[in-house]
Order: structure tokens, then sequence, then C-alpha cells
């Protein structure tokens, strides 16, 4: 039992740094990001490669990872510059189906449909189980307090300032000499980095990847865990992360309660569970739990 | 033997197809500005209502077809009155994702039904043609004909009825559309209805061809958005133009990467075009 709860805070922490990452993108620059199992999927793989394949220690598996996914965020929000963000969450939504499609088809990098297994944990070998899911998460809830310090002080520095002004008004914020584009280009970056660093928590804890553990549906998980928690509110995020968490790890306890339906069955239940809970937080609650408080006090919209 | 007019036939049938559910993903694009991405439930939604007219019902594919466009028009119109419509005041970005969760929730409640198996259309066994070397099956004819038939239903609804041109009027612009006493609301809800049913339709007609499960409809997103944003979002003859490149393309993608890349040409194609000719090949105009 402990150790299923510290598996679960573990993933719960997975989630934070999602939260986190989808806070800068969306949150704070205002850019749609529904590639968000793409990036998680590629810090993954990046890290699991780094250190499976080429025997790199796990630090410079997660770095290579952070920089994978920024690289290739950077590059897709640089594409879709110049149109309006519809084009963003096209591509963004494209990119994740390709990734998931190189990640099941290109075997002889990714082992195909089976995954990558044995990604090394660090001292999983030194350690029982339990101490490992202990460690495990110790090091995540880490890694989220120094993700959200990070990303809160990205948020009330003049560039966090610069990023909303963006997002509530580009052309105001272009006016007033702030370089837009520059600027959406980095927080695309930023945040990206962070989804691929929780890809490769998420590899070098559970210690194998596949590609079905990379659907879409992940990217429902978060946006609704971002909007529970509070759009653009740094501790929303972490919170929302949590929430999620807590509704699907429940929504396992009470799914035996219910008899005469197949697993199927109650996974799809789960899922409708999930994106009606989405819809109607943003229609009764849109601003979320915790709503977005800038750091300076703004006269009222 | 020569691959390359199988292949180039191949493309134009299933480019024919494909321009169906496109044809409703940039109608809706064009009149309430947003992109829809619950096409995918609904083409899921139209290939299992046609399922069950062609199956539990008996009837042939072409009036089966007409169930798939009801039901997924009729699912569409309701789910955007509850879920969608109230959060486009919010902007578009909201509700796209909006669009994405209402496709979960309308997937699930598809598998919840019928599960995860994989379910085979009720089709006459016919031998295929063969003309000039290049292999067709009468089905593909028959899905290809039908097609057609919409497509020009289409356009002849969008030139000469007062409806068509009303959401022409609409998708220009807007406001000056209501100044002239065209209700946008009205214009809106007839546009999900008519764009829902097509990607019903077209659902349906793609999964004719294969076999059809929950996911169907997700994995023709790629395909769907990429002739929409290909022909320039928000246009239906690019909606039409885009497929067909994106169909072909699809085929002859086969000579140079694996099969299963196959969707995957979509995406390059949406890189290549944002690249080089970001408002598609037709722009963004509606008609």
């Amino acid at each position: 039992m402990l150790s299923y709860l510290l598996a679960t805070l573990t993933f719960a922490g997975v989630y934070a740094l999602l939260a986190l990452g989808l806070n800068v993108i969306w949150g704070m620059a205002g850019m749609i990001n529904l590639g968000l199992a793409g990036f998680f999927a590629l810090g993954a793989y990046a890290s699991a490669l780094a250190t499976v394949a080429l025997g790199l220690p796990i630090l410079l598996g997660l770095l290579i990872a952070i920089a994978v996914a920024a690289l290739s965020g950077g590059l897709l929000s640089r594409l879709t510059l110049n149109l309006r963000g519809d084009y963003l969450a096209i591509v963004t939504l494209g990119f994740g189906e390709v990734i998931r499609l190189i990640a099941a088809n290109e075997i002889w990098l990714t082992n195909g449909s089976d995954g990558i297994p044995g990604i090394p944990g660090p001292f999983r070998g030194a350690l029982t189980p339990l101490q490992f899911n202990a460690l495990s998460c110790a090091l995540l809830l880490l890694a989220v307090a120094l993700a959200w310090l990070m990303t809160e002080r990205l948020r009330r520095s003049p560039y966090g300032r610069a990023l909303r002004a963006i997002r509530d008004d580009e052309t105001a914020a272009a006016v007033a000499g702030k370089p837009v584009r520059l600027y959406k280009v980095q927080a695309f970056a930023i945040g990206a980095g962070l989804l691929g660093l929780a890809g490769a928590a998420y590899a070098h804890f559970t210690s194998c990847v596949a590609p079905d553990i990379f659907r879409p549906l992940l990217t429902i998980y978060i946006f609704l865990a971002l909007t529970a928690g509070g759009t653009g509110n740094t501790s929303g995020a972490v919170l929302g992360a949590f929430l999620v968490i807590v509704i699907l790890e429940g929504s396992r306890f009470i799914e035996p309660m219910l008899h005469g339906m197949t697993g199927a069955q109650g996974a799809a239940l789960r899922e409708i569970i999930i994106g009606t809970a989405l819809i109607v937080v943003m229609r009764i609650r849109p601003e979320g739990l915790l709503a977005e408080r800038p750091p300076k006090p703004v006269s009222a919209p | 033997m020569d691959l390359l007019p199988q292949l180039l036939v191949n493309g134009i049938i299933s480019g024919t197809l494909l321009a169906i559910p496109a044809i409703g993903f940039t109608a809706i694009f064009a009149v309430l500005r947003f992109p829809n991405f619950s096409v995918a439930s609904h083409a899921t939604i139209g290939a299992f209502a046609g399922y069950a007219a062609n199956v539990w019902l008996g009837l042939p594919a072409a009036p089966a077809l007409i169930a798939a466009f009801l039901v997924a028009a009729l699912v569409g119109l309701v789910s955007d009155e509850v879920a969608l419509k109230p959060l486009r005041p919010y902007g578009a970005l909201t509700a796209a994702i909006a669009s994405i969760a209402l496709t979960i929730v309308l997937e699930n409640m598809v598998r919840f039904g019928f599960g995860n198996d994989l379910r085979g259309y009720d089709l006459p066994l016919v031998r295929d043609w063969r003309i000039a070397g290049v292999r067709v099956g009468p089905q593909q004819v028959q899905n290809f004909a039908l097609a057609l038939g919409i497509m020009a239903a289409v356009f002849a609804a969008l030139k000469f009825t007062r409806i068509g041109k009303a959401m022409r009027a609409v998708a220009d612009n807007p406001t000056l559309a209501e100044l002239k006493g065209i209700d946008p609301v009205w214009v809106g809800r007839l546009t999900v209805f008519m764009a829902m049913g097509l990607v019903g339709a077209g659902g349906m007609l793609l999964g004719l061809g294969t076999s059809i499960d929950p996911l169907t409809g997700f994995r023709f997103i790629l395909p769907i958005f990429a002739a929409a944003v290909v022909g320039g979002l928000g246009s239906i003859p690019g909606a039409a133009l885009g497929a067909m490149v994106v169909g072909v393309g699809e085929e002859l993608s086969i000579l140079v990467l694996s099969p299963s890349y196959k969707s995957a040409v979509g995406f390059i194609a949406i890189i290549l075009v944002l690249a080089f000719r970001p408002r598609g090949l037709l722009g963004e105009r509606a008609y």
C-alpha cells in the first residue's frame, strides 16, 4: 500500500511537471500545445536511448531530453509564428501523432511497440523496490519544487510580464517594443523543455517506455489539471495535477463497485468523466481553483 | 508491372473520399472561426451509425450512408450546443481545447457501447476489375461516385440555396451578414449540422474500405487537417483540392517511405505548406 501511494505520488509529480510546462506555454504566453504527449514521448525516448544505448549517466540523459524537447518545441512554434494560433493547434496535434508513429515504427531505434525496457533508475540495483519508490518520489517532488520555483520566478520577472502582455494583446506588446516573436519561441521552448523533463523522469521511474503510453489522452489530462488548478497560476498547475491524479486513481476504486462492466467499458467511462470534467470546469470556473494573480496590482479588466 | 498508374488511381479515389470530412472541418472553421477537433469522434460515430444500418438493418452501403450523415449531424449539433458553443466567446483556442475533450467523451461513448473490436461492413464480395493493368474494386468505384455526388451537392447548395449563400456571407464578414438580417446563430447551427453530417458520411466512406473501431476517426484526423491546411484553412474548394493532394501524396509516398508512415504524409504536407505558402493553395476565402 505504501509502495502504491509512493508510486502514485511520483506519477502526480510527473503530471505536475507537465502542467508546469504547459503553464509556461499556454498559461503565461497564451500559445496552444495539443501535442503534449509528443514532447513527453520525445523526452522519455531521448533519455532512455541516451542511458540504455549510449550508456550515459541519468543526469546527462535528463539534460538531453530537455534539450531535444525544447529544440523541437522552438522549431514548431517558429514555423507558425506568423499565423493565427489555430495553426499551432493543428501542427502540435499532428506532431504528437507523428512522434507516436515514429516510436511505433522505427524498430531499430525504439524497439517498436515492444518499447525500450531496462532503463536505469537512480540506485535501482542497490535498493529494495519500496526504497526505490521512496527515492523516486522524493527526487520527483524535488524536481517539481525546482520547476515551480523557476517558473514562478519567470512569471514574476519582467520577462514574465512581457509574456502576459503578448498573451493579452500581441500588437500592443509589439508597439511597446517587446520582441514578441523571439519571446514566443523562447516561451514555447522553455515549456517544451519541462515537458521533455517530465517524460525522462517518467522513463527512469518506470524503467520502460512504449508508444502506447503517449496517447493524446495525456494532453487532455494535463489541460484539465491546468484549467482546474488555474491557468497562469504556478501553484494552481501543481494543485491541478494532484487533483487529476486523485480523480484518475479514485475512479479505479469505484470501478469494481459497478457490476457487469467489462474492462474496456470501465476505461471508457473513466475517459468520459475526464473529458466531461474539462468541459464543465472550462464552463463554470474558467479561472480555475487558484485564479491567476498578476504579481503587481493592475486595474480590473 | 508499372506501379505508378495504380497508385495514382488509388490516390485519386482516397483523396475524393477524404475531401468529404475535410470539407466539413474547413466549413466549421470558415463560419465559426475555430478548429473543431471533434471531427475525429464524429467520423467514428458516422462509421458506426453506417455499420448499424448496414449490418443490423441490412441496408446497402448507399442508404446506410444517409444514416451515417444524419446520426453524426444530430450528435454534432447537440454536442456543439451543449459543450462548445458556450465556450466560443472565450476564444478560438479555448473552443479548440474543449473540442478535443469532446472528442474523447464521444469516442469513449462509442467504445462503451461497441467495445474495442474491429468490425467490418457487410458488403457483397465482388471480383476487382482490371482496366489497363490497374485494379479497382466495384465498391471503390461506388464509394468514389458517392463522394463525388456528395461534393457536387455541397457545391450546388453553397452556390444556389439561400442557406448556402447565408453561410458564405457569415464566413466572409459576420458583422455585415448580421446587418443584412442573417442570424449568425442559426447559420452556425446549420453549418455544424451539415458539416458534422459530412464528417460522419466521410468517416463511413473511409471505413468501408477497411474495418472500423472507436479509433477510426482519430486515425484520419492528420490527413483531414492536412487537406484543410494545404487547401487553405476555411476554403471549401481548397479542402477538396487539398484532399486530392494529400490522397495522391499518401499513395505515392509508398514509393519512398514504409507504408506505416502513410498518415505522416499529411503532417509533412502541413509543414511544407506552412513553410512556403502559409495561406494554403487557394487562400482562406470560404468559397
